[in-house]
């Protein structure tokens, strides 16, 4: 039977099991949508396309499905950019569909034309132009492929008009073959029993593990190879919620805004395990400085992620949830002599965690930042999910808020996208209907995708945003703070609107606390009520995010805040 | 250090400037580049001279592996190979020093392809140090223009 090419897209997305996507229409797409209509799957009308490629984004974090999003030619599609880079630092799986000018009018600078494969080159894992609507079925299937297996990332498709207005018969392949893609799974076997070998000889072992044991599912084989070792575990951003934050093995995040113990850990260490970890700069600090007597194991799918920035002494390419079962697999148990070496190392990361615990003005009569989102994690539920947008906003939430579960931290990561956080939260709202969703967002962020309210309030999803709001770019201001001579350029937000009426405004219930003692009450307002709301908090305007290991230092070279600035820094015991 | 990498490929639009970005992204060195049509029409061979210590090469071939259309990458350097490269050079010739010039052309087994009453034009095929070698011989004469193709080069049998 011959089909057109919108409803062969239709019918491909059913195939893979498309339930819902994001996305704005447009006149190249007229055809699509027409399709689409009725046709069983979701299609979420987003207010601008960045906010649909975070959504999809969102949708596939927080379920572990690939996101869907589609925009229209031109400015639709370079709307998706920015999301579409989140996703690909991120390795989020994703799959783009954006609409392209006929084929006969490509290149010629048509109206509402752009190269859209061109520009999303460098982020995407892979992209196809499609240019005959018989290749069509097969193009859709090899994308939901490659955005899902291996190191997962987003997939652009670009879809000429004519080639959605086109025939042709529905041919999807039974399989999809690709001769240059096939991701190693499997680690290799003689590897996997180099890394017990390290085990065996190390005195001071730490674990970094990173968002591959979420994308990967490998958060239970996780606890059981630390608990068996008994390891202390480090989480990237990424990371958190990988392993249970309230876990007595648990170090917190490490790097640039890190926990002092998890900083000190990996540097005195002599066996870092990074698994599913990438060794960011944010994460490494000054690379020549970083862990300078360890030996380095990392176990990862992408083996370009392997010594491209640390030099690793045994690598294991494969997908850490499989290492890990076979890790624990072969794992016998502890002689006796080795566990009290082991308890030795303990005792001195539990003295660092003495020494400096994370730790802000609890006395302060202003409401501190730190303090809503810990009563936000106290009163919340374990399952929430919690996005963020970008700045001091996302390291508060990363130290201070316990994240138990896997999946229920969403955040930017490697690109730093401002922005993302709620339309992040409708994205993982829509994917998991019963559960608390809360963007943790700062005034500057929440502004940059404040439109979604309209969307939030047409299906009245219960996402909860609660601003943090100091009036300030607040992380660029500090470091104007430490290292700019205090002059803030730029980053005073002095004419915010009321976000309290602007939520009124869409429909959506808003909430303002301005006194220390209304926060619990106002976060449990936001919590209980059956739809949107908006929870504006006025904060401490010059609060700062530490501890804080300038660029360019060592990791263990950390900065306290202000007060403890004269401080002398402490000297690890050896 | 200089390395030649063989690099099979999808023969589709666009596969080139995946490779020729990825290049560029990650701030990796392009010495010489060239590509054809291999016996499987399907398939392209691009053969890319680059230069960088041990680190970089090595993250220019996983970075090459992970682009969906890449088949195959081969590090020539680590194996026994072949290389040759083409010029058609175009030198300025007098009466007084023509003899000289098809001289040095016949060393270098170089064709004519060209002549005019000012000038030859010369196909010249062979390894980087005998091109090199040529060029610095003919330059005195005055070159007029030089047209090079870059490398092609395969691995050895034995």
């Amino acid at each position: 039977m011959q089909m057109t090419g919108a409803q062969i897209l239709v019918q491909s997305l059913k195939d893979e099991g498309v339930e819902i996507m994001f996305g704005y229409p447009g006149g190249v797409l007229l055809d699509f949508y027409d399709a689409l209509f009725k046709s069983g799957i979701r299609h979420i009308l987003t207010r601008h396309e960045q906010a649909a490629a975070h959504a999809a984004d969102g949708y596939a974090r927080s379920s572990g499905r690939v996101g869907v999003c589609m925009a229209t030619s031109g400015p639709g599609a370079t709307n998706l950019v920015t999301g579409v880079a989140t996703a690909y630092m991120d390795s989020v799986p994703l799959v783009a569909l954006t609409g392209q000018v006929p084929t006969h009018m490509i290149g010629g600078d048509a109206f509402q034309e752009a190269d859209i494969i061109g520009i999303t080159r460098p982020i995407t894992k892979h992209s196809y132009l499609v240019t005959r609507t018989e290749d069509l079925a097969r193009i859709v299937q090899e994308a939901f492929h490659i955005a899902s297996t291996g190191r997962p990332g987003p997939v652009l498709v670009d879809l000429p008009k004519d080639v959605l207005a086109g025939k042709a018969k529905y041919n999807r392949p039974k399989s999809v073959n690709i001769r240059g893609y096939k991701p190693k799974v499997e680690g290799h076997s003689g590897q996997i029993k180099r890394v017990l070998t390290e085990i065996g000889k190390a005195k001071r072992a730490v674990i970094y593990a990173g968002g591959g044991i979420i994308l990967s599912d490998a958060s239970a084989e996780l606890r059981k190879f630390a608990e068996h070792n008994q390891i202390p575990v480090t989480n990237t951003l990424l990371g958190l919620g990988g392993f249970p934050a309230d876990h007595p093995l648990h170090l917190g995040m490490l790097g640039m805004h890190g926990t002092y113990r998890a900083n000190m850990t990996i540097h005195e260490s002599d066996l870092i395990l990074a698994i599913g970890a990438r060794f960011d700069d944010r994460v490494t600090g000054n690379v020549a400085k970083f862990a300078p007597n360890a030996r380095v194991v990392h176990i990862d799918i992408d083996p370009s992620a392997i010594s491209k920035n640390i030099v690793v002494h045994v690598p294991v390419v494969g997908d850490v949830k499989g290492v890990l079962a076979e890790l624990n697999r072969l794992q016998k148990k502890e002689e006796p002599v080795w566990a009290e070496i082991r308890q030795k190392w303990l005792d001195q990361v539990r003295q660092w965690s003495e020494e400096r615990p994370l730790a802000y003005d609890k006395d302060s009569a202003q409401i501190k930042p730190q303090y809503v989102i810990e009563r936000l994690s106290e009163l919340a539920p374990d399952d929430a999910i919690i996005t963020t947008e970008v700045g001091q906003n996302q390291m508060w939430t990363a130290q201070f808020y316990q994240f138990k579960k896997p999946r229920t931290l969403l955040s930017s990561g490697g690109l730093g996208t401002m922005g993302y956080g709620f339309p992040a939260a409708m994205g993982a709202q829509f994917a998991n209907p019963g559960r608390l969703v809360v963007d943790i967002a700062g005034d500057g962020s929440i502004q940059m995708n404040i439109q979604e309210l309209a969307t939030v309030a047409q299906h009245n999803l219960p996402v909860k945003v609660l601003i943090l709001n100091n009036c300030f770019l607040g992380m660029v201001r500090q470091w104007q703070e430490l290292f700019y001579d205090q002059k803030y350029s730029s980053t005073c937000l002095a004419s915010n609107p009321d976000f309290v009426k602007i939520a009124e405004a869409y429909g959506v219930k808003g909430i303002k606390v301005e006194n220390k003692k209304d926060v619990d009450s106002g976060l449990l307002e936001m919590i209980r009520h059956d739809g949107p709301v908006v929870l504006e908090v006025l904060v401490d305007r010059e609060e700062g995010v530490y501890p804080m290991v300038p660029a360019g230092a060592a990791s263990s070279d950390m900065i306290f805040g202000p007060k403890r600035k004269e401080e002398k820094k402490l000297k690890a015991v050896k | 250090m200089r390395h030649t990498i063989s690099v099979t490929v999808e023969n589709r639009s666009g596969v080139l400037s995946r490779v020729v970005g990825l290049f560029s992204g990650r701030g990796f060195n392009i010495d010489s580049l060239s590509v054809g049509e291999t016996v499987d029409a399907t398939i392209s061979r691009i053969t890319i001279v680059t230069t960088g210590d041990d680190r970089i090469i090595e993250q220019v071939t996983k970075q090459l592996r992970k682009l969906v259309d890449v088949i195959k990458v081969t590090d020539l350097t680590d194996v026994n190979f072949v290389d040759r490269e083409l010029i058609l050079i175009k030198i300025n010739a007098t009466e007084k020093n023509k003899a000289e010039i098809l001289r040095i052309n016949e060393i270098f087994r170089g064709k004519i392809v060209d002549v005019s009453p000012t000038s030859y034009t010369f196909e010249v095929t062979g390894d980087e140090n005998k091109i090199e070698a040529f060029i610095k011989l003919v330059k005195p004469f005055g070159v007029k223009e030089i047209a090079r193709t870059g490398k092609v080069a395969v691995s050895r049998e034995m």
